[in-house]
């Protein structure tokens, strides 16, 4: 993974200092409550409704297992001991002290971590396949490329007061496993005629009230310009962009009132007099940096194996186990490279909060990623962890190790592998909770066999229409709403992130919380009874229609 | 007097910033509003002070592109200080126009912000009356470099440094 040369590591360090020096003058009285609230958004320190809550980046999902032993001790040290990881691929921590946050940063920046960017009005962190480098199906590992990105992004000194929050993710594959078109700026590697790699840069995705998939406007941007025309994109936004109405504010809302064609035009003018200016292309990319960059993700030496014997031995060890045969099907992926896996380890055992794992479960995390990887992880944006480059036969002792702490819960995928939103437990934006809901579904559906039978499901739940919970890109998504003081919950359907994305369909009235689970199991005995040989949920719904499942969940009883 | 900050220091500013509608120009230095130095400019030759013209965050700075040699300040109004367009604005000016002379930040402009007012060519600086402008200075060299191009800095530091 990248590693920090002195200007990297100087900046964050002056970052922290900065940030000390904002929160002594905010305690001192010299800074305004306004004027102090966008400097610790910046900083990742959100002000909740039980405790403030700080947002660590992970920049583009991407750790280290010294990373992930910091984490677990900042969390003993000043928090809770545990911790968060989000849909973004970051991680939060839920009660520290608002006088205690710049020891934190500076703890962070003693491994190379830092909470910079990860809320406010400014660009966030970028976000990737949780695959990258892996995948089969890669044109170019996307995570040099998030890299730059993260670099010409922090403390941007033209951006960090934009019109709203502002997001990026890079997708290197054909298959999208980084929900790339739900960005402000989706960027995606492709090959030109000439067998040349550049970028496709899509513009104004987003979830929240008004989801939107995201525009084409540059199917082929050559690699050098990336930062020149990310300049671009941002200057026309921040410039144009509705500041008078927040819920008006992010770049879709500009994309879509002046047309993606104008948008791009208006796009297109700024960078040709970037470019005009920069005659002798100084701000471009250089091929050096570029592979400089590269470097830090070198391929694993991998060993030439027999994989065929060894998926023997893993056929044996799965005749044996129903349990690690289960593990196998569900949080095993095979790599392009051969006798390798990637294991997702899940943060969703039934009881615990999606997301949430505690500082011992870290440590194992640390250690599994020492003993059986290169010492790096994965977040991903379905609040799991992955550990990539597994030697296929010493999978059955990872298993072990993961199951002994809780990391092996065979359910990725399934209803039961759903994202959700800390909800109104802990969030002041939420409108309902959404953790008792997760808990009361999990509770449900405990009969794994009946979760393998439902096969791939993505059921979504976010407790407000910031839709951090991403209910728009579930099969099955819930959203949580208020209604005179009751939570509610309205059930959409058909959403999907992946290739084709789609967004769901609202399908009728909200449901009671009392509701919801028995609402769900209704739709599910639809697609049961409905579905063809081999058909997923979100088939069946796509075939059939919502009509079928409105009937069901909306009949009178008799 | 009131202060402001001038090139990292603490300076005089003897400028008189005038609001529309303007009807008599006052001795000395003036702050015209953009939009009555584009009807007036040709008629301000008799003006004893100097003059320069101020931007509110939803003026084009393209309406000055023809101006700005003459212009021995422009003012970039800030309302808000999280409204962030005035950066742009700047950016622009130096950058597409050439402009050398003062480009002054007004309004609601905070300290925390003048690195970055800094960086995208901003080289005065008007704070509230109850800030310790000599403070609030350090604040323009709170990091010592940054990773992009900026009005400072037509090379991005991968191409400097690395």
């Amino acid at each position: 993974m990248y590693i920090y040369d002195q200007y990297d590591q100087k900046l964050v360090d002056e970052r922290v200092e900065q940030y000390r020096d904002q929160t002594q003058r905010y305690l001192d009285g010299k800074i305004s409550e306004e004027e102090f609230l966008p400097l610790r958004l910046q900083n990742g320190l959100y002000v909740q409704r039980l405790a403030p809550m700080l947002r660590v980046a992970v920049p583009y999902g991407l750790m280290s297992s010294t990373q992930v032993r910091k984490m677990a001790e900042i969390s003993r040290k000043f928090d809770k001991g545990y911790v968060h990881f989000t849909t973004r691929q970051n991680i939060q921590l839920n009660w520290p002290l608002l006088e205690e946050v710049p020891d934190i940063l500076a703890e962070l920046a003693s491994v190379q971590m830092h909470a910079i960017q990860t809320s406010g009005n400014c660009i966030r962190n970028t976000t990737t396949d949780q695959f990258a480098g892996v995948a089969a199906d890669e044109i170019e590992d996307p995570r040099p490329w998030c890299e730059i990105i993260r670099q010409w992004s922090t403390i941007h000194p033209e951006f960090a007061f934009l019109p709203r929050k502002f997001k990026i993710a890079v997708c290197g594959s054909e298959e999208d496993r980084a929900a790339f078109l739900l960005h402000d700026i989706g960027i995606q590697l492709v090959k030109n005629d000439a067998g040349e790699t550049g970028f496709h840069v899509f513009v104004g995705g987003g979830l929240g009230r008004t989801p939107v998939i995201a525009s084409s406007i540059k199917p082929f941007l050559p690699k050098q310009h990336l930062l020149t025309y990310l300049d671009a994109v941002l200057r026309v936004y921040n410039r144009y962009g509705n500041r008078n109405n927040k819920y008006k504010a992010r770049i879709k809302i500009l994309v879509k009132a002046w047309t993606p064609d104008v948008f791009a035009e208006r796009v297109e003018a700024e960078w040709a007099q970037i470019l005009a200016r920069d005659v002798d292309g100084v701000a471009q990319l250089t091929r050096g940096e570029v592979e400089r960059v590269k470097t830090f993700f070198p391929l694993p030496d991998y060993q030439s194996v027999d994989e065929a014997s060894m998926d023997a031995a893993l056929q044996a060890q799965a005749a044996d186990s129903v349990a690690f045969s289960r593990w196998l099907e569900r949080n095993v992926r095979n790599q392009k490279q051969p006798g390798y896996a990637a294991v997702t380890l899940s943060l969703k055992p039934a009881g615990v909060a999606p997301g949430d794992v505690t500082d011992r479960q870290l440590e194992s995390i640390a250690s599994l990623a020492d003993q059986f990887s290169n010492g790096e992880l994965r977040t991903t944006h379905n609040q799991n962890i992955v550990i990539a480059d597994v030697i296929k036969s010493q999978l059955f002792d990872f298993w072990q190790m993961a199951k002994a702490d809780g990391l092996a819960t065979p359910t990725i995928g399934t209803i039961n592998d759903m994202i959700c939103c800390p909800g109104g437990d802990y969030c002041s934006l939420a409108n309902a909770k959404s953790i008792p809901v997760a808990e009361a579904i999990q509770r449900k559906f405990e009969d794994l066999d009946y979760v393998y039978d439902l096969g791939d499901l993505e059921l979504n739940i976010s407790g407000c229409m910031n839709a951090c919970g991403h209910h728009h890109i579930g099969h099955i998504g819930i959203l949580g709403v208020d209604k005179k003081g009751e939570e509610w919950y309205q059930i959409q359907l058909g959403g999907s992130a992946n290739k084709n994305a789609a967004l769901a369909k609202v399908l009728g009235p909200s449901l009671s919380r009392n509701d919801v689970v028995e609402g769900i199991e209704k739709l599910l005995d639809v697609y049961v009874e409905n579905r063809l040989e081999g058909e997923a949920f979100l088939a069946t719904y796509q075939r059939i229609g919502a009509d079928k499942f409105k009937e069901r969940v909306y009949a009178k009883d008799a | 007097m009131q202060k402001m900050l001038s090139h990292g220091a603490v300076a005089e500013n003897n400028w008189t910033v005038l609001q529309m509608p303007v009807e008599t120009i006052p001795q000395g230095n003036v702050l015209l509003p953009l939009k009555y130095w584009l009807e007036h400019s040709a008629e301000l030759d008799q003006q004893a002070g100097l003059v320069g013209v101020w931007l509110e965050s939803d003026e084009e700075v393209e309406a000055l592109a023809d101006d700005v040699a003459q212009l021995p300040v422009i003012a970039l109004n800030f309302p808000k200080f999280v409204d962030g367009r005035g950066f742009s604005s700047a950016r622009l000016l130096r950058d597409r126009y050439d402009y050398q002379g003062e480009l002054r930040a007004i309004g609601n402009v905070i300290q925390d912000q003048l690195f970055m007012l800094q960086r995208c060519g901003f080289s005065q600086f008007c704070l509230a009356d109850e800030v310790d402008l000599e403070a609030a200075a350090k604040s323009l060299n709170v990091f010592s470099d940054g990773y992009q191009t900026g009005a400072d800095q037509a090379q991005p530091l991968f191409k400097r440094l690395r």
